[in-house]
């Protein structure tokens, strides 16, 4: 395990009080460790900065490996994680952006986070800015809900090559919807299966930038 | 009415690029000046309801000020949940605004009918909600809303009155004094009110917005009269608890007349349904004076000359 990896299961634990490291096994973690220490452009000391990265958490539960890279990037300190949902602290079952910097959105209530991607990845081309890209974590039972279906339909279709869906597929969908990969290129996306620990396969498949948006399934295993 | 909320968004849209349009199919021939002008801030995300609000409120996170309109159910029922956690719990603001409220769409059956779309809406916390009732008011209301950071719902229905009053957003404008009680016309409940009520003792109050309602200026008008009737164009009763906030510091007796809460199974034209629920003028002027002829002050007989 890279040394980085450990440090956020050791935050993760801060966070859950979990002295097992059960953190290791979370199905996020190597997908938002390596999407914010190799790939997001963003900077903890301007949390609005107006060229960074939007990173959206649209499967907002089970936050602490989030919250663990946010602390370990610095967007706050790490003294805030033994307070999670708890009582007069900031960091609660679902992530809240007035609360928390670097949460760029609200989330809890799945379906949510993809339609509201699309409305930013357009705002910043309405404004001309290239380089920001969208990247919105997805669970593969969170495509369940048909909001998600309505906005893999949409996003094709207007083009957004500054998007990016990142699926994190441990297999938790009641409705198998294997291979995933396959369903989103019948929509037009520039879709990729990778390894979801393999953190070389992840990074080159979240850099990819294409004119139709991009998807990365991260295959986990059940858990 | 939708026809001036296009022209009316249309033109700030221009004026203003900090304006997004975000559509679902619906009204799009009205909205080709702004496709034309600048097709990257004005969006038609096709019959995706939920995804247009959700795409909406991201054009909100982004710093703009957007705007998104369908048929009423569609937009304040259907997307409900999009509409309290989007825009709600991300307190982004925006403008809202539907065509076809309550049964303008009258021969489509109940999937179209939305009454109950203020009542919904106004459970998240901090939207303000307009609701006039004569096009220059949708103007008046819109821009409002547009030069502003707030969420805010705008219904606009079919039916409007004849004569435009001047009105100013989150105000009740008083259109005429009596001593007998209050009615509270709401949008464009207000010519039928005034019809029903011409020959009546009674103060007669207009709101077109209705969340907050101006409650200091309705106790005020009510003064030390009782009864207050509020004729509204969705579910009788969507107003009553700010209503009677309003008036907590007086004992009062509040009736609420407006579309009644049960499934609609009948076809027609909107007057066709205000004249089965009453809401026509010689239906409110038959329930108005009912009421006040229960009333424990003695109805009208017993009331002073009027004090306009």
């Amino acid at each position: 395990m890279d040394s980085d990896r450990a440090e956020i299961v050791r935050l993760a634990a801060l966070a859950t009080g979990d002295e097992k490291h059960e953190a290791s096994s979370y199905s996020t973690l190597d997908a938002l460790l390596v999407a914010y220490r190799d790939v997001l452009r963003v900077d903890p000391s301007r949390p609005s900065w107006e060229d960074r990265d939007r990173f959206f958490l649209s499967k907002g539960h089970g936050p602490a490996a989030f919250y663990a890279v946010l602390a370990w990037r610095g967007f706050f300190p790490e003294d805030w994680l033994p307070r999670f949902i708890t009582w007069g602290g900031k960091l609660g079952g679902h992530p809240d952006r007035l609360l928390v910097p670097g949460v760029e959105v609200s989330t809890g209530s799945l379906g949510h986070g993809l339609p509201m991607a699309i409305g930013s990845a357009l705002a910043l081309r309405a404004r001309s800015r290239q380089e920001p890209r969208v990247v919105v974590l997805t669970g593969d039972a969170e495509l369940n809900e048909g909001s998600n279906w309505e906005a893999v339909m949409l996003a094709p279709h207007l083009g957004l090559g500054n998007l990016t869906l990142l699926v994190i597929d441990n297999h938790s969908s009641t409705i198998p919807l294997s291979p995933i990969d396959a369903r989103l290129r019948a929509f037009g996306w520039d879709a990729v299966p990778v390894d979801g620990r393999d953190h070389a396969a992840l990074r080159r498949a979240l850099e990819r930038r294409s004119d139709v948006p991009t998807a990365v399934v991260a295959e986990i295993g059940t858990g | 009415m939708r026809q001036q909320a296009a022209a009316t968004v249309t033109d700030a849209f221009i004026e203003d690029d900090r304006i997004a349009i975000v559509l679902a199919e619906i009204s799009t021939d009205y909205f080709e000046r702004a496709f034309a002008h600048d097709p990257l801030r004005a969006v038609n995300v096709g019959i995706m309801e939920q995804t247009m609000v959700g795409v909406a409120a991201g054009f909100a996170l982004e710093g703009f000020h957007p705007v998104a309109h369908t048929i009423t159910p569609f937009l304040a029922e259907r997307a409900l949940e999009q509409v309290k956690l989007d825009f709600g719990n991300q307190e982004l603001g925006g403008t809202l605004f539907s065509t076809g409220a309550s049964y303008d769409y009258g021969t489509d059956g109940a999937t179209h009918y939305s009454p109950g779309d203020v009542q919904a809406l106004a459970t998240i916390p901090g939207i303000r909600i307009a609701v006039p009732g004569h096009p220059a008011e949708v103007d008046t209301l819109l821009r409002h809303a547009l030069a502003g950071d707030d969420l805010t719902y705008l219904r606009t229905q079919a039916i409007a009155n004849a004569r435009l009053r001047d009105v100013e957003p989150g105000r009740i404008d008083v259109v005429r004094r009596g001593d007998a009680g209050t009615v509270l016309a709401v949008g464009p409940m207000l010519d039928r009110v005034i019809e029903a009520t011409g020959d009546l003792d009674l103060t007669v109050l207009y709101a077109t917005t209705v969340w907050p309602l101006d409650g200091g200026t309705l106790a005020r008008e009510a003064a030390d009269a009782p009864d207050v009737i509020v004729v509204e164009p969705f579910h009788a009763g969507t107003l009553a608890g700010p209503v009677t906030e309003a008036l907590a510091d007086r004992p009062s007796r509040i009736r609420s007349i407006g579309v009644p809460r049960r499934v609609p199974r009948e076809y027609g034209r909107p007057e066709q349904h205000d004249r089965e629920f009453g809401l026509d003028a010689e239906g409110l002027g038959r329930q108005i004076r009912a009421a006040f002829a229960s009333a424990p002050t003695g109805g009208f007989d017993a009331a002073p000359a009027g004090r306009s």
